[in-house]
């Protein structure tokens, strides 16, 4: 039998019980954060607030708002909520300072986690009978593992078979009939474009018959593209690490935008350069407050993502409301070849290297093709170009030895980059997704 | 020991990379008597020999560019066939291997320039074949 919906009472709760509930637990964890969140402490401090004053929904726009960099320097433990011995998971989000951003979780928020994957699983027809290729990076990063609790607790089989290795894939899509695969739009398309390049006809060749795809924002047409190349029905995921990864928003069977689940999370769509709110419709940045987390409750953090809320019911029964498709990428990682790449990793290689100077550039392209640029140092520069193909190669090497797969790495003149004032442009992104 | 002293200057390979170099010496009145380029696709190496050879790596260094020395055996021979073989000859013997070698014939006079990782020793190998190295001076003077 197929499921209409995971959590049937909760998905569809009127939106005035919801909004009741939001506020319920908005309290809750306000209070929680004033009693143990140094951090929060000092913020409420600095602006006089206390979490008794917070009455409606709309007292939120009281609370500060908590960015990108607070998770950077009160890193790793300084928005921890619970004793440490209640932490039973670390994931992590890099930035370009270098330092990650640590998220925790709680047994609670791992389970959590999970259960709003599986309304997700459910909302785009997935059933117990679906074989998930998840091919999103396991470990540090969130994509992979929240899915994958969510798809075990729905009954699925799982294949943990992280990204890249696209022959793999296709070995384990055909060996075990693969009907569902989880991946970034980039990898989708690559995918396509490997099997054509290899004689594969999913539609005859494959079982294939839904994705999952998230990670990157990408645009209606890269959907289309999927779906005509691959044969399938490929739904938009919406996650951030610090807001537990994917099973934030989701799109459901209409695919027109994804239902923020509002019981966990507490949307705002604010204008950037004021903070503050627009009108329903209206893009601006997206805003969140966790409302169950527990190790690491944030308040009004700050996505960066660009997007716009769509007030109008939704066909398929579910009260939350709908977001439209991210059109902001502010995230620093990178995904090529689904493969996660933070400029840092290549960049501590290259600082490494006393021939190279500092000031490198990394360009994607066309279908995920990845180059490298690097000045070289002046000092170093000894006139003999047959050490300059040898310094190539070695650091195509280091670096594919780093991020899993092979770049195009270009020695450029000292001083032929661009110099970047304040935050380094270390990454052109022209490829159409 | 006497070896010459080229510039090499690292170049991208786009088109205006080698008027770039030659608009600097040119206007630092230099003379270039000999040119060659390295080239591996993505990029190059743009070697010269020239007149004043401090004060051409000083200007390009002003200027920006990414600039280095290297030293190189001049070795003259006559211009006649099988004189390149001479040396090619004794070095092979020696189990000196060449990393750069170029030429130029200047009147009757041909000249040999020889890059290998350890120069003293290539240079004591020839002139003990009787071979005439060049200073940089006797080579600026052709």
């Amino acid at each position: 039998m197929t499921l209409m919906y995971w959590q049937r009472d909760l998905e569809t709760m009127p939106r005035d019980p919801l909004r009741a509930l939001q506020l319920q637990r908005l309290q809750d964890t306000v209070a929680r954060v004033e009693a143990c969140v140094p951090f929060y402490q000092s913020q409420f401090a600095s602006t006089r607030f206390t979490a008794a004053e917070l009455r409606t929904l709309e007292d939120v726009r009281r609370l500060p708002f908590t960015t990108n960099a607070d998770l950077r320097n009160h890193y790793p433990y300084g928005l921890v909520a619970v004793p440490p011995n209640r932490l039973s998971r670390l994931h992590t989000s890099s930035g370009t300072t270098g330092k990650p951003k640590a998220i925790f979780f709680s047994q609670r928020d791992v389970d959590q986690a999970a259960e709003l994957v599986a309304r997700c699983l459910i909302m785009v027809g997935a059933t117990a009978d679906d074989v998930l290729q998840n091919m999103m990076t396991y470990g540090l990063f969130t994509g992979a593992l929240v899915v994958h609790y969510g798809a075990e607790k729905v009954g699925l089989l799982v294949i943990p078979a992280g990204p890249g290795n696209s022959e793999r894939q296709l070995l384990l899509m055909r060996d075990f009939g693969t009907t569902l695969f989880h991946c970034t739009p980039s990898y989708a398309l690559y995918l396509a474009d490997f099997m054509e390049r290899h004689g594969v006809d999913p539609r005859r060749d494959l079982k294939l018959r839904k994705a999952l795809i998230g990670a990157e924002a990408h645009s209606e047409a890269t959907r289309a593209k999927i779906e005509a190349s691959l044969g399938i029905q490929a739904y938009n995921s919406y996650g951030l690490s610090e807001m537990n990864g994917p099973g934030v928003a989701f799109e459901c069977e209409h695919q027109q935008g994804m239902h923020l689940w509002e019981d966990h999370y507490l949307l705002e769509i604010i204008n950037p350069d004021t903070g503050d709110p627009v009108p329903d419709g209206d893009p601006g940045e997206l805003v969140l407050t966790t409302l169950c987390r527990e190790a690491m409750p944030l308040l009004r953090y700050r996505t960066r993502d660009i997007t716009a809320i769509i007030p109008e019911p939704c066909p398929c029964g579910r009260t939350h409301r709908r977001l439209r498709r991210i059109t902001g990428r502010s995230d620093d990682m990178l995904i090529v070849r689904g493969v996660n790449i933070y400029p840092q990793q290549i960049e501590r290689i290259l600082m490494a290297v006393p021939e190279l100077g500092r000031n490198y550039l990394i360009e994607l392209d066309g279908l995920d093709e990845m180059t490298i640029k690097v000045e070289l140092s002046p000092a170093h520069f000894d006139g003999h170009v047959e050490h300059l193909v040898q310094l190539e190669s070695r650091l195509v090497d280091k670096i594919r030895a780093e991020i899993l797969t092979k770049p195009k790495l270009q020695l450029v003149a000292p001083g032929s980059l661009p110099i970047s004032e304040g935050k380094a442009k270390r990454v052109i992104d022209r490829r159409v997704l | 020991m006497n070896p010459v002293q080229l510039l090499a200057v690292f170049a991208e390979n786009k088109p205006d990379q080698l008027a770039r170099v030659t608009a600097a010496l040119a206007s630092a009145h230099l003379n270039i008597h000999w040119i060659g380029i390295a080239d591996v696709q993505k990029f190059g190496v743009i070697r010269f020999l020239v007149d004043r050879t401090d004060l051409a790596f000083d200007t390009l260094k002003q200027r920006g560019f990414t600039v280095s020395r290297v030293d190189v055996l001049a070795v003259e021979v006559e211009d006649c066939p099988g004189a390149l073989h001479i040396v090619a000859k004794t070095l092979s013997a020696a189990g000196i291997s060449l990393n750069n070698c170029s030429g130029f014939v200047f009147g009757r006079r041909a000249i040999i320039l020889l890059e290998t990782s350890d120069l003293e020793l290539a240079r004591q190998t020839l002139a003990h074949h009787g071979l005439k190295i060049l200073s940089e001076t006797e080579i600026l003077q052709l």
